[in-house]
């Protein structure tokens, strides 16, 4: 154990203070050695080295985030670069795409890093009976053609300007060809560190690669170790008693602790993580496009942000295209709590009152159950009756999400506008979670697939923006708040200025992207 | 010597009926619960195909009696299955290659893990528990023996997670002596692991000590009434060696009792200390286990829970014989 003392901590923890207040580019001061450990929350003992079943913050940050690479990779200000492919051409109705792969690339095992590779990795999603929550992705590629062995072509049952992002999901690792089965179950990537040992639902432990290909300007640590804890107030603790140097997800109620400690900082970002409330716009009365317009007047969200996430976060515009997204319509009116015109709308749809229920667990989200009585005091002045249902944890979204007509929900959000659609929003995807289709909105569904089609930018926003216009006002989905993305971070280590806000823990890439100060 | 073999050997067979029961309760028990492995692992992504994929790979579609039995006559032959929680995700393709965990592989370092903080804390805590109730016998109703009394009784009366945050307050925050998280590994130094287990060890030592202390204090002083003591007394012997030489030895069946009754509990009572300190216990994996419905998983720990409670109790009972000459020699 490396104990550093009392003094040593302040002093160092100052210098960083000072460098970020003088806004010098921190990047200059990068430099490498150490051993980052961190204390993560979403692990278990399921875990493996199969992307197909990532899903939290643990397997993400230890497999995309340290062991493996992917084709693309989103940076911390949302633009997209190269991974493991250094560039892309689209054919101009955007169905086929050609992407050169980076030569001279080698697995941890010393296999060099080529087009099969690719092309096997791919498949593995659409596998029979694969259970890949990155099907749909990979689904819509009709063929996938190697060229050269540093070259693939692919082409796609309809035209998508975003494939490149989503060749950056996290599910999409890429493995040795012919060793798959191997490098799932010992780890063997392409990333910046390889596995030294690796304990599910325990610990990982990886140490730097030599002369890898993204050189001197990432992975600054000689190791890194996650361990895995999932409870909130044991990551605090060993935050504070200097065990790890960073957690993720802190407990509002512990924050003023953590702020009071100058040992430690706090990193807050707003993403696209969203907590909603669909309904299924297929059932009466939420059917009728007033009622649900209605039920959006009527819930107050400044107080949710308020109250629920201690305000960690930002208003809901009831369309799931967040702060994160390129496209994101920040000048759309704010629809606000206004119990009159609730009334209006429940006038409109014939009704004096209404009464409905309401399911929610705290499965769903970190106090919906709160937010679902918040919202049943707020709409009770605008004359609807929310009976709340509370449902267990347990089984929660194979029994109550996609089944009951008006639930809580959460959705991370997705790094480009179309992801999000095809998703959620567009007709019979199996996450249609408001069952939004053509009956609600043609125009909805048309533009979904022009836009998915175009690659011109300003024609991309105009459509979008209208498409978010739509969902404000007729969606299926009360969406009240983006919660930010809160972790704290000891000051023996330093982030770039910018951290991404897809994901936890800067995109889940603190391995790559973070140094010891 | 017989008698004791026979009555070891009835209680063994008594124990394995215990087991068996065990299992159907545990087994009926996971399976009323709400959702099972497939809808539990895949979350919100549970589309039907997926959760009917699982189950086919996983034979949860068969009938509970059927799995019961095909899981009962593996058991017989020492074959405690496979986990679920690793089986068909170390797979190449979709369909099950055959690649498993067993849930022998995936017990075994987290019981070893289970065993040493058990060890640790027995370590601890008998000797200090038989140590502080002879004490308290020998001054008892002093202040000595009150404060004893009290202090202990507060600590068996606290929730565990309070006990275990104000050791991390005084011994991790304020002073930082020992670590608070108890992250061992395989492949970690004896020192260093002794190291990060002893918050852990130190809160489960408070919560099982006033047990046996208090055992210890009464059966002596019960012993200390009777006339053979009070002969001791008479011929002079100084009060801590009639203790010791002489209640002592009597009062060892009930101490023993009470102190396999508490080892059991460090075996199985765990899971609250594990979660604090992050301690890779069977206690954890057991939650996790029942979380995620990985019934395997779930069966072996509710077995090795059961087998540790009927084989500590089973000792217990022999030893109290063979420390009573009267039950070792019977006429």
């Amino acid at each position: 154990m490396t104990r550093i003392s009392r003094r040593g901590l302040l002093t160092t923890g100052a210098a960083a203070g000072v460098l970020a207040a003088s806004g010098l580019p921190l990047r200059a001061q990068a430099k490498r050695g150490g051993r980052l450990r961190a204390a993560l929350s979403g692990a278990n003992t399921s875990d493996s080295w199969d992307g197909r079943t990532h899903s939290d913050l643990y397997m993400i940050a230890s497999a995309q985030g340290t062991v493996f690479d992917s084709l693309t990779e989103i940076r911390a200000d949302g633009s997209l670069v190269g991974e493991l492919a250094t560039d892309w051409e689209a054919s101009a109705d955007a169905k086929t795409w050609t992407f050169n792969l980076r030569q001279g690339v080698t697995f941890h095992n010393g296999k060099a890093f080529g087009a099969d590779d690719v092309i096997a990795s791919l498949q593995l999603h659409v596998a029979d009976g694969a259970k890949s929550a990155a099907k749909p992705i990979i689904e819509a590629i009709t063929e996938m053609k190697k060229i050269t062995d540093h070259q693939v072509q692919f082409t796609l049952a309809g035209g998508n300007a975003d494939f490149p992002y989503l060749l950056s999901d996290y599910h999409l690792l890429m493995y040795p060809a012919g060793q798959i089965e191997e490098a799932i179950a010992k780890g063997i990537g392409t990333g910046l560190y390889q596995v030294e040992s690796f304990e599910p639902g325990v610990r990982m432990v990886a140490t730097r690669v030599d002369n890898h290909y993204k050189g001197d300007e990432a992975g600054y640590f000689d190791s890194v170790e996650y361990i895995a804890v999932n409870d909130n107030t044991a990551r605090m603790n060993a935050l504070l008693t200097g065990q790890v140097d960073a957690i993720n997800r802190i407990d509002f109620k512990t924050e003023a602790l953590l702020k009071a400690n100058p040992m430690v900082r706090i990193q807050e970002v707003t993403g696209n993580q969203q907590y909603t409330f669909p309904m299924l716009t297929n059932v009466a009365p939420f059917s009728d496009v007033n009622v649900r317009r209605a039920l959006k007047f009527a819930i107050n969200r400044e107080e949710m942000v308020n109250k629920i996430l201690l305000g960690h976060g930002r208003v809901g515009n009831d369309t799931p295209i967040g702060p994160a997204n390129q496209y994101f319509a920040a000048d759309m009116e704010q629809t606000s709590y206004d119990p009159d015109k609730a009334k209006f709308y429940l006038k409109e749809a014939g009704m004096t009152s209404l009464d409905i229920d309401l399911s929610a667990s705290n499965a769903a989200f970190e106090g919906a159950v709160d937010a679902a009585q918040l919202y049943q005091a707020s709409a009770k002045a605008a004359g609807i009756n929310i009976n709340l249902v509370q449902e267990p944890a347990d089984g929660y979204w194979s029994n109550v999400w996609l089944k009951k007509p008006f639930c809580a929900c959460y959705w991370s959000g997705r790094a480009t506008e179309d992801w999000m659609f095809s998703s959620a929003y567009e007709e019979g995807v199996p996450w249609n979670d408001t069952q939004w289709g053509r009956e609600d909105s043609e125009r909805f569904q048309d533009l979904l697939i022009t836009a998915r089609a175009e690659l011109d930018s300003d024609k991309r926003r105009e459509m979008y923006g209208e498409m978010q216009q739509i969902l404000k006002d007729d969606g299926g989905v009360v969406l009240p708040m983006f919660a930010n993305y809160v972790q704290a971070v000891s000051n023996k280590v330093v982030n770039p200025d910018t951290v991404g806000n897809l994901w936890q823990m800067d995109n889940a890439r603190m391995a790559e992207r973070w140094w010891m100060a | 010597m017989n008698s004791v073999l026979k009555i070891i050997l009835q209680r063994l067979a008594l124990g394995l009926l215990t087991l068996f029961i065990v299992s159907i309760v545990i087994f009926t028990a996971v399976n009323m619960l709400p959702g099972d492995f497939a809808e539990a692992i895949l979350g919100q992504g549970a589309t039907p195909e997926a959760v009917a994929s699982i189950r086919r790979d996983l034979g949860l579609d068969q009938h509970p009696i059927v799995r019961y039995f095909d899981w009962l006559s593996g058991a017989l032959r020492g074959d405690l299955g496979n986990s679920f929680a690793q089986a068909n995700f170390a797979s190449f393709v979709g369909d099950d290659s055959g690649v498993r965990v067993s849930v022998a592989q995936q017990i075994a370092p987290r019981f070893a893990n289970t065993m040493f903080l058990a060890g640790v804390t027995a370590a601890i805590a008998v000797p200090f528990a038989v140590m502080l109730g002879i004490l308290a016998a020998l001054y008892r109703n002093s202040v000595f023996d009150k404060v004893a009394n009290i202090s202990t009784l507060t600590s068996i009366s606290s929730p565990e997670f309070f006990l275990a945050y104000v050791l991390i307050l005084f011994l991790a925050v304020l002073n930082p002596v020992l670590p608070s998280l108890s992250n061992i590994y395989e492949g970690m130094g004896f020192g260093e692991r002794l190291q990060k287990t002893m918050l852990p060890a130190l809160t489960l030592t408070l919560v099982v000590t006033a047990h046996m202390m208090r055992m210890t204090r009464a059966a002596i002083i019960n012993l200390l009434a009777s006339p053979y003591i009070e002969m001791a007394r008479l011929k002079g012997i100084k009060p801590m060696r009639v203790i010791i030489k002489h209640a002592l030895p009597n009062a060892l069946a009930p101490i023993i009792n009470v102190v396999a009754l508490n080892l059991a509990y460090l075996i199985t009572g765990v899971v609250v200390v594990e979660v604090v300190f992050v301690y890779p216990g069977i206690g954890q994996l057991f939650v996790d286990s029942v979380k995620i419905r990985d019934i395997p998983v779930v069966q072996a720990c509710c077995l090795i829970f059961a087998a540790a409670y009927i084989l500590l109790n089973l000792t217990a009972d022999i030893l109290s014989i063979l420390s009573n000459p009267r039950l070792r020699h019977p006429k």
